[in-house]
């Protein structure tokens, strides 16, 4: 009986193609229609900036995949050993296991060394590429509502990234990142209180111990590489459901996204683009060389080499260390180590700025719309000019970070360069917001001008009069409409002090606070006010007279 | 923040009818629309078209090519081979032939499909709509009903009691995760004041692990030096370096302007630690002209001169110095332990 109620539809099933057969199969289980329906032509805008969290993604995928191949090899020890491996020059040298197994990943094992240096190359391409893409993010207002928690779920990757690249180039137990591992425990101790605490737990006693390189090892490959990945798919998981901005243009609105769909430009363009970046680190790892363990030697407590530096994303911590007076504070028995303390500290803060920038502004203007249409960075002076003072601190500090490379590769005096980074952590922020806002106020009657007076064309006219003008042709419907599509906020006033009754009400300090704030955002001399249509038709009408 | 007056006045308020695809007959700046398509050449052309294939497939050609090519060189080169190439210099010929055939391996794949989607797919620009994220009022409406009836399922509200020692239970219960950590290092104790520097300890030079005697140490040379019995293959010897780890240098008595400086030193040897007291860098570098020595790490730069003051750089105290004599063998010997911590300063330092 049951087999004649079902026989038309398996053979229905049977005429179909193996595909769908397959998808029917699985859709049975996963339910793949109902996901692929919204998904599988899902609209991505396009621009260029747009490829660079694909850099991170790509970068983060490459780090993955060569992390797990050196894992094979490694050997996450503190033991002693006299090394005995093909490398000549460190013949009969002790040495710990891990530095041993990193000579013979690089010297033993075929393909090693590739692998070892794509790692390390793609862990700076993903760091470098996740401030870009911050950055990025962070000029074009992309960060704001509904889009914050993305925000902080990017800027964690970010912090986590460091933090991950690190405990990943301290493994190999070599003498310079040995130094960087002391320099961290010499921070850890500056800790008030709970720093040697934290000093003996995190080290199983005194430093160097023989537990740090397998501590550092179950916290680079496993802990904080699965936070990340959850991170990671949050992300993009987000990215998907809030759908991408986009940047203005003629048809582009806060209620559409315009661009390409999913299947298949894509997934020929992505898919495509992870085989570039993968292709471009290998090309690199071929050709340069990086962290070459072997010339540095192993680590040793007493011993130094000159020139030591962090990977670059630590750099603008390390800065902050080399620049600050070495104050210390005695009393009642106890030190308050400030030299090392304080950097630490604004370490914390100057990244956590990062984390919150989205909530204040969002306080600041008070709007609470969704945002898909990007701003153009110059439409939004103040928060670009905060971005680039940021970006000059983060920078001045990193040259800090490198004074002594600065000093030796420029012929300069260290005291200067440390007295530079000094006064410039302070003073480069404020010119760099200053002339930034002037720029960006410089574009916007730019932006004006051409709006009203049309596009200079090059083409010299001599008038009968013999006067020379210059012929401005107008701009196009789309181009109008794209100079003038943005939002220009007005400052936020305290409201009324008094009530309907004519009783007085307290204005709270933040209040206060949130309208000063607003007026220094959106006040007088923070935009240009774009042309109106009426200016617009007052002026071509004008033109016609000519 | 919700408590302030939240007009929205100040917002501008046309954000939609600024961007509605209904253009204002009489606005030069309404939005005109999605631009037309414009077609490419190889939407027109066939033959270009065809072109396009061509290279699509000869990229991907190339790519297996590079694979067979990576196999191979995997094979022929030897791992210890080293070739010189212009300009980059002497490289390992496997190293540099797996990288660069891996590279144009993939790197052809994704040319290969970014210039397929690029000419040949389809290039017609497709508008989406967008749906606002929060949810509408009836679906809000029906979650808080149903947050509201499981809630009250639960009788949760009611029965403070099991609340109370749930949330009793829950908190306490990640204490023992907490104390299981207790095990990860020992108690700092006093172990960062102490050294394996003591009454005695002949001074032991750290390149020729022979004991040190005055006229061994010119003026103007710089030693680093360990104590005595302290070998690197014995089982902490990592942990004591770290500690004990000497500078050694020799100066004319007259140079040195500190008083305790002299009395701790002999015949103008002076011993000092060699772990910086900013974050703990050895430090190497010494200049025999000035007296300084100057840590790389940091740059942190003391006075030997002068009680290895900081006189540049981050470091917050002088070095600890070392009380040296000699033995009745003619040898440097210490007098006794640092009489203060060594490397970087900490909270209980005082």
């Amino acid at each position: 009986m049951s087999n004649t109620t079902t026989a038309p539809a398996d053979e229905q099933r049977g005429k179909a193609p193996a595909g769908e057969r397959v998808a029917d199969w699985a859709d049975g289980r996963l339910g793949i229609y109902s996901l692929a329906k919204a998904n599988l032509r899902k609209v991505f805008p396009d621009h260029w900036s747009f490829m660079l969290g694909e850099i991170c993604l790509y970068s983060f995928i490459i780090i993955i995949l060569t992390g797990v191949y050196l894992t094979l090899f490694f050997h996450p020890s503190m033991n002693e050993v006299e090394y005995h491996g093909v490398y000549a020059p460190m013949q009969g040298v002790l040495m710990s296991e891990a530095y041993a197994s990193t000579l013979d990943i690089s010297f033993e094992v075929r393909g090693g060394l590739l692998i070892r240096q794509i790692h390390h190359w793609a862990a700076l391409i993903f760091l470098a590429g996740m401030f870009v893409h911050m950055m990025r993010v962070f000029f074009t207002g992309a960060f704001r509502k509904p889009r914050e928690i993305n925000w902080l779920f990017g800027f964690l990757l970010f912090v986590l990234g460091m933090f991950t690249g690190f405990t990943g180039y301290s493994l190999p137990d070599d003498l310079l990142s040995g130094t960087g591992v002391r320099f961290t425990q010499g921070a850890i101790l500056s800790v008030p209180i709970v720093g040697t605490y934290i000093s003996m737990f995190l080290f199983g006693g005194e430093f160097p111990g023989t537990d740090f390189v397998a501590r550092f090892y179950s916290i680079h490959i496993l802990l904080l590489p699965g936070i990340m990945l959850g991170l990671v798919v949050a992300h993009l998981i987000l990215v998907f459901y809030h759908k991408h901005t986009q940047f203005p243009g003629p048809g582009r609105t806060e209620k559409n996204v315009v661009g390409m769909p999913l299947m298949p430009v894509y997934m020929a363009k992505a898919g495509g683009f992870f085989f570039l970046v993968f292709g471009v680190i290998a090309a690199v790892a071929a050709i340069a060389t990086i962290n070459p363990i072997w010339t540095i030697g192993p680590y040793r407590p007493d011993m130094v080499g000159t020139g030591a530096q962090p990977d670059w994303y630590m750099g603008f911590a390390e800065g902050l260390v080399r620049v600050m007076p070495g104050w210390e504070i005695n009393l009642w028995g106890h030190t308050l180590v400030l030299g090392v303390f304080i950097p630490l500290v604004v370490f914390g803060l100057v990244l956590g700025a990062m984390a919150v920038y989205p909530f204040i502004e969002s306080w600041i203007t008070g709007d609470k719309r969704e945002h898909h249409l990007l701003d153009r960075p110059r439409n939004a002076p103040t928060r670009t000019a905060l971005g680039v003072a940021w970006i000059t601190m983060y920078m001045i500090t990193l040259v800090g970070g490198g004074n002594d490379l600065w000093a030796t590769h420029f012929h300069l005096s260290i005291n200067a360069i440390t007295w530079f980074v000094r006064i410039g952590f302070f003073a480069g922020p404020v010119i760099a917001f200053i002339v930034t806002k002037r720029i960006c106020l410089g574009l916007q009657r730019r932006d004006a001008e051409k709006v009203l007076h049309g596009r200079e064309s090059g083409i010299i006219k001599r008038l009968p009069h013999g006067e020379f003008i210059e012929v401005h042709e107008p701009l196009s419907q789309e181009q109008l409409h794209t100079l003038t599509q943005h939002e220009q906020y007005k400052p936020v006033e305290i409201g009324p002090t008094v009530d309907e009754n004519g009783v007085e009400r307290k204005v709270k300090g933040g209040e206060k606070l949130r309208a000063k704030l607003s007026q220094a955002y959106f006040g007088e001399g923070t935009q240009i006010p774009k042309p109106t249509a009426e200016e617009y038709k007052e002026i071509q009408e004008g033109h016609g007279h000519h | 923040m919700s408590s302030q007056e939240n007009s929205e006045e100040n917002l501008p308020t046309k954000q939609d009818s600024a961007h509605g695809a209904v253009a204002v007959a009489d606005n030069p700046f309404a939005d005109p629309g999605l631009p037309p398509h414009e077609a490419r050449q190889q939407d027109l052309d066939d033959r270009t078209a065809k072109r396009s294939e061509r290279t699509v497939a000869l990229l991907f050609t190339v790519s297996m090519l590079a694979t067979i090519g990576f196999i191979a060189c995997f094979v022929i080169f030897p791992i210890e081979k080293i070739v010189y190439i212009w300009p980059i210099g002497k490289v390992s010929a496997l190293n540099f032939s797996l990288g660069l055939t891996l590279a144009v391996a993939l790197f052809c794949i994704g040319a290969g499909a970014v210039h397929w989607a690029r000419t040949l797919m389809s290039d017609v620009e497709i508008a989406d709509d967008r749906h606002p994220i929060s949810a509408e009022p009836e679906v809000k409406a029906k979650v808080l009903n149903d947050f509201k009836q499981g809630a009250e399922d639960s009788v949760l509200g009611r029965r403070k009691l099991i609340r109370n020692t749930m949330f009793g239970a829950l908190a306490m219960v990640p204490l023992s995760g907490i104390v299981l950590l207790r095990d990860l290092g020992p108690l700092p104790e006093d172990k960062l004041r102490h050294t394996l520097w003591g009454k005695g300890k002949a001074l032991v030079n750290m390149n020729t692990g022979e004991p040190l005697r005055p006229e061994d140490i010119a003026v103007g040379s710089l030693t680093f030096a360990k104590p005595e019995g302290l070998e690197e293959h014995d089982h902490g010897f990592m942990n004591e370096i770290a500690k004990a780890a000497l500078m050694i240098v020799r100066l004319q008595p007259e140079d040195i302007k500190d008083k305790r400086e002299l009395d701790w030193s002999h015949e103008g040897i002076v011993a000092f630690s060699k772990i910086c007291t900013h974050v703990g860098c050895p430090i190497s570098l010494y200049e025999q002209q000035t007296h300084h020595a100057l840590c790389p790490c940091h740059q942190s730069t003391f006075d030997l001169s002068d009680g290895a003051r900081v006189i540049f750089g981050p470091a917050g105290h002088a070095l600890p110095q070392l009380h040296i004599g000699v033995n009745d063998e003619g040898y440097l010997e210490a007098l006794g332990d640092f009489d203060e911590p060594v490397g970087p300063a900490f909270w209980e330092r005082g």
